[in-house]
């Protein structure tokens, strides 16, 4: 079984979870921005949450599936239809046969997932088939997808053959088959304008002036289009530091709100490098990372702090419903 | 660079960060004392990975271990621990091991040589390096390759080195306009700082030579020619010896 790429879309990579235990080499993490929804896309389909997907942003691609197959699509709603028919998201799907699924305006969030079941055949690298971008490493050929790629997928699993066999029965649409159920969508906002991100403190949050440390919790901040997979530079009041720090280099994570000298924040994200040398206001809860990276330029978020007590409950609140998800799939006919 | 440190200096300090991770702040100021402990324990970590331990990167200043928080609940064998943080748990945890911790033993660093073919296309800023410092091309050669570079921390991009100990001698100030791109290889002098390239990458670093070696290896295991600890020594080839070196390779 194979898919091959009629057109590639504005950036469409191949990611899994990320690539842990090398940064200690100055290997960065990677893998996909909203790693909540690829997670619940491989599970829709039978495969390993951690099953690598394909991560595509803002104009998806259009693809030609070779035969039938079950796929399900999460995240930003990027108007997926099968020949022309609308595909319903975060359910599994299941085709009858060779056809074009093709993604087309953005309606909501910014990334959207694409697993299949059985996940596609790329080769690990250090432990990850997530694409590492500027090192030209991992995924497919260490690079977005282009016009022509062909990429194989491998045998489904037993869980998968079950959710297929169930399917095979249903007539959606002239195409596919899916089911009546779908999982909520929590994390994509529709009011783009207003999106609450729930930060903790950090390291040097004491350190900006009263008045920036109001602003930050209070004015609302545009993400700009100088915003990528490394991170989403935003504008708002410029935050100040009471006075200058000497800053000496050390590990930042995935969330980490820091503040060059301009005073405008960069949340670091998925292909963040692995050491930064700024001050550093806050962290975003990591429930939140999801929301924050299916915003898109022009989207405007504000900050709220929590206790870290909170954030812990509500990341281990949501490991609890992604592992009832699993056990539900793996139930259902 | 081996100006004492005083014991207030050693201080351990640990921070949060965010839901998944805690830093463990060792000193203030950048020395190959902190630098020692450091090493101690990230190699421990590294042999003895606590429950839900993810990885752990080490910096100047600190070492950051970050963990699944779900994982180092679930694993405790203490039932009283379970209802607490994991930030607290991970915490006692490192403390524990910190009072075992050894600083003496890691004092035999691996040396790594590294060849360099200074000046010519490979090094376009020798001279200016030079021409500041008020020395020979030659001087600056002899010193950089004379000197011995405790690897700090390896970051910014695959494989690169942030090496301590260069000659305040050949030090010279960043280019005002950072190149497009630094070809991989490239070796370079930043202000008190040398380092090589691992991959082409836009930068401001003056540069003096280029190594043949591969800083950056995605495909072995561990894919960095260096790591945190190491001391670094360079030395001088000829463009024939770089050609030749590079064929080996391929």
């Amino acid at each position: 079984m194979s898919i091959t790429v009629i057109h590639p879309g504005l950036l469409t990579t191949v990611q899994d979870l990320g690539r842990y235990g090398y940064q200690k080499y100055g290997i960065i993490v990677s893998g996909a921005m909203d790693s909540y929804s690829l997670r619940l896309a491989n599970l829709l389909v039978g495969n390993k949450e951690g099953e690598a997907g394909l991560e595509m942003t803002l104009m998806g691609p259009s693809l030609e599936i070779e035969k039938d197959t079950l796929f399900a699509i999460t995240g930003g709603d990027l108007s997926p239809t099968i020949n022309g028919e609308p595909v319903p998201m975060w359910r599994p799907v299941y085709l009858h046969k060779k056809s074009v699924l093709k993604f087309g305006a953005c309606k909501s969030g910014c990334r959207s997932y694409l697993a299949v079941a059985g996940g596609y055949n790329i080769p690990e690298i250090m432990e990850s088939k997530s694409t590492y971008l500027r090192a030209g490493i991992g995924g497919f050929q260490g690079r977005g997808l282009q016009k022509a790629d062909v990429l194989q997928i491998k045998s489904p699993r037993e869980e998968s053959l079950k959710i297929m066999k169930n399917l095979a029965k249903k007539q959606s649409s002239n195409f596919f088959g899916s089911t009546s159920w779908y999982l909520r969508r929590e994390y994509i906002i529709k009011d783009s304008q207003n999106i609450k991100i729930r930060v903790i403190g950090d390291r040097q949050f004491h350190e900006f002036t009263l008045d920036s440390k109001k602003q930050f919790l209070n004015c609302p901040f545009k993400i700009t289009p100088q915003s990528d997979r490394m991170g989403y530079r935003l504008s708002g009041p410029a935050l100040k530091l009471e006075k200058p720090l000497e800053m000496i280099s050390e590990a930042v994570s995935l969330g980490t709100i820091q503040v060059p000298p301009d005073g405008n924040p960069i949340i670091l994200l998925a292909d963040r490098q692995t050491i930064g040398g700024y001050p550093k206001i806050a962290q975003i809860a990591a429930v939140d990372i999801s929301k924050v990276v299916q915003t898109k330029p022009g989207d405007k978020i504000s900050f709220e702090e929590i206790s870290l007590e909170e954030a812990e409950r509500l990341y281990i609140e949501r490991e609890k419903y992604i592992q009832n998800i699993r056990i539900a799939i793996n139930l259902s006919d | 660079m081996s100006e004492t440190i005083d014991n207030n200096e050693l201080t351990v300090k640990m921070f949060p960060i965010g839901e998944s991770g805690i830093l463990v702040e060792f000193g203030t100021k950048i020395h190959p004392d902190v630098h020692r402990r450091i090493k101690a324990l990230t190699d421990y970590l590294d042999a003895h990975p606590f429950p839900g331990m993810i990885e752990c990167v080490s910096a100047f200043l600190s070492v950051t271990v970050f963990y699944d928080s779900m994982k180092v609940k679930n694993l405790q064998t203490n039932y009283a621990e379970k209802e607490q943080l994991s930030y607290k748990i991970v915490k006692s945890i490192l403390q524990e091991i910190l009072l075992t911790l050894d600083y003496s033993a890691n004092n035999k660093p691996r040396i790594v040589e590294i060849p360099v073919c200074y000046g010519g296309e490979f090094g376009l800023d020798l001279e200016y390096v030079a021409e500041y410092n008020k020395i020979t091309v030659d001087e600056v050669i002899k010193i950089h390759s004379s000197g011995e570079y405790l690897v700090y921390m390896i970051g910014f991009a695959p494989g690169f080195p942030y090496l301590g100990g260069m000659s305040e001698k050949i030090s010279a100030p960043r280019r005002q306009s950072p190149r497009m791109l630094i070809p991989k290889g490239s070796v370079g002098i930043a202000g008190m700082q040398t380092g090589v390239y691992p991959i082409g990458t836009p930068g401001g670093w003056q540069l003096i030579g280029r190594t043949p070696l591969e800083l950056f290896r995605p495909n072995e295991c561990p894919p960095s020619l260096l790591k945190s600890g190491d001391i670094v020594k360079f030395y001088p080839i000829s463009y024939e010896e770089y050609e030749n070196h590079k064929e080996v390779r391929l």
